[in-house]
């Protein structure tokens, strides 16, 4: 059995007949019940759902909405204009292809701003940004660091291992387990089940959704991203919605534990602290903002330069709902500028920017209409 | 962020590994330093970093239990 290669286990969690079966099983357990609307708070979940056609597998009463798991598309307008400014300065930038075509508060982009002169270079992680930053010790650097948990501790370990001096780092970091407690909370969406995001879930844990839980139980299944996962996921939150039995699930055992990755959150917390983050689109959420500790305030480009801090109401383009989409409470094809005025070739906001976003992912699978089942 | 892509480590060197996730696709300058892996291992990799080492036998026990309940469903049906 060890010399099972894991890419070939890994096919089975796309087995077409497994799936089957399951979308029965699905089937079957829906009929009993009301509405069920379930949630995912993860770009990647929203990938497999749509480019492996879950929703068409669903009966029309289980509806699947993704909620704010696109790290561009919570980033703060603010922060972006705030990267732009130093990248206008002469500041060399740093930052992840994603982010660099999502438009601030000001209409522009970084993508754009390098058009104006600025020097913006795309990076894989934080160690392409410490690379390029020692090789060139006589021009300043900056990453712009955004995401979740997942990517956070990459950081976290630069910084605490020693970054060159000229490098200093734009944190717009953001802890999920707050997030989604709010998204249980919300009045306006009414979820009735969670999928957690397996990776974010991967490196803290089960532990910390536990208090949001308990708080406002509601069924809670943590999922991994083969279509397999998914549907079973679906399956364990329906079944705990049929026997009122409400619990938090891992269907993702061969990654999420319950305390996670131990080590990567240690190095987390010890360089951030955790404060008031603001998610673009859906709001200020208490405890959700990796800042940087007073420790480590040499490498915080918002102390170096002086950067605002994103606290305001950020603006979407007129007319747009992305804000709406951001937070799950419509699909994509509920906006009215979905592919008419915004396609992925001009985007006008950032859930069509990034490939993580809901309507890029849409868009990209050629999706017009609300998905019925078809099955 | 949260895109993951399991990969198998093929060499180590201080805290930063080379891994392969197959089909010709190998990256150097993972940093593996907040997981313990070693070479052979196949660990999940997230923006340039390894945040867990998959558990191949937790992959396979969930394979067995998914067959064992649908067969039982499949008699039930029956």
């Amino acid at each position: 059995m060890s010399e099972i290669d894991i890419k070939d286990i890994l096919r089975l969690y796309r087995d077409p007949k497994i799936a089957r079966r399951l979308a029965f099983k699905i089937r079957d357990i829906a009929k009993d019940l009301e509405d069920v609307l379930i949630m995912h708070v993860c770009g990647t979940h929203e990938w497999t759902i749509t480019h492996y056609g879950i929703r068409s597998l669903l009966p029309d009463n289980v509806e699947l909405r993704a909620g704010p798991g696109c790290p561009v598309c919570i980033t703060p307008a603010s922060d972006i204009d705030n990267i732009i400014k130093l990248g206008m300065e002469g500041v060399v930038v740093t930052v992840y292809g994603d982010m660099s075509r999502a438009k601030g508060g000001k209409g522009m982009s970084l993508e754009e701003a390098r058009s104006r002169g600025a020097d913006i270079r795309i990076v894989y992680g934080i160690q392409d940004a410490f690379m390029m930053a020692q090789r060139d010790p006589n021009h300043k650097y900056v990453f712009f660091g955004v995401g979740f948990d997942t990517t956070a501790p990459a950081t976290a370990y630069m910084v605490k291992k020693g970054v060159p001096d000229n490098l200093s780092i734009l944190s717009s970091y953001r802890y999920v387990p707050p997030a989604v407690g709010a998204l249980m909370m919300a009045p306006d969406l009414a979820v009735d089940g969670i999928i957690n995001p397996g990776h974010s879930s991967t490196v803290t844990g089960m532990k910390p959704y536990k208090e949001y839980f308990d708080r406002n139980k509601k069924p809670m299944v943590f999922a991994g991203f083969e279509p397999i996962d998914v549907l079973l996921a679906i399956y364990m939150i329906l079944k705990q919605i049929e026997t009122k039995e409400y619990k938090m699930e891992n269907e993702y055992t061969r990654s999420v534990t319950w305390d996670g990755n131990v080590k990567a959150m240690e190095t987390l917390l010890e360089v951030f602290l955790l404060s008031e983050g603001y998610w673009r689109g859906f709001g200020v959420v208490d405890k959700s903002g990796f800042v940087f500790r007073n420790t480590h305030k040499y490498v915080d480009a918002r102390y170096i330069y002086g950067l605002s801090e994103p606290r305001d109401k950020e603006d979407f383009v007129a007319g747009a709902r992305c804000a709406d989409v951001i937070k799950g409470k419509i699909d994509p094809v509920e906006c009215p500028l979905y592919m008419k005025e915004c396609t992925p070739n001009y985007p006008r906001g950032p859930p069509m920017v990034s490939i993580e976003g809901t309507c890029k992912i849409w868009a990209d699978h050629k999706v017009t209409g609300i998905i019925k089942c078809r099955f | 962020m949260c895109l993951g892509y399991p990969g198998k480590i093929i060499d180590i060197k201080d805290h930063f590994a080379k891994v392969d996730f197959g089909d010709g696709v190998v990256r150097d300058n993972i940093i593996i330093a907040l997981v313990d892996a070693k070479v052979g291992d196949y660990v999940i990799v997230h923006a340039g970093y390894a945040i867990q080492v998959m558990d191949e036998k937790e992959a396979m026990e969930t394979i067995k239990l998914w067959k064992e309940y649908l067969e039982f469903v499949d008699k039930e049906v029956k």
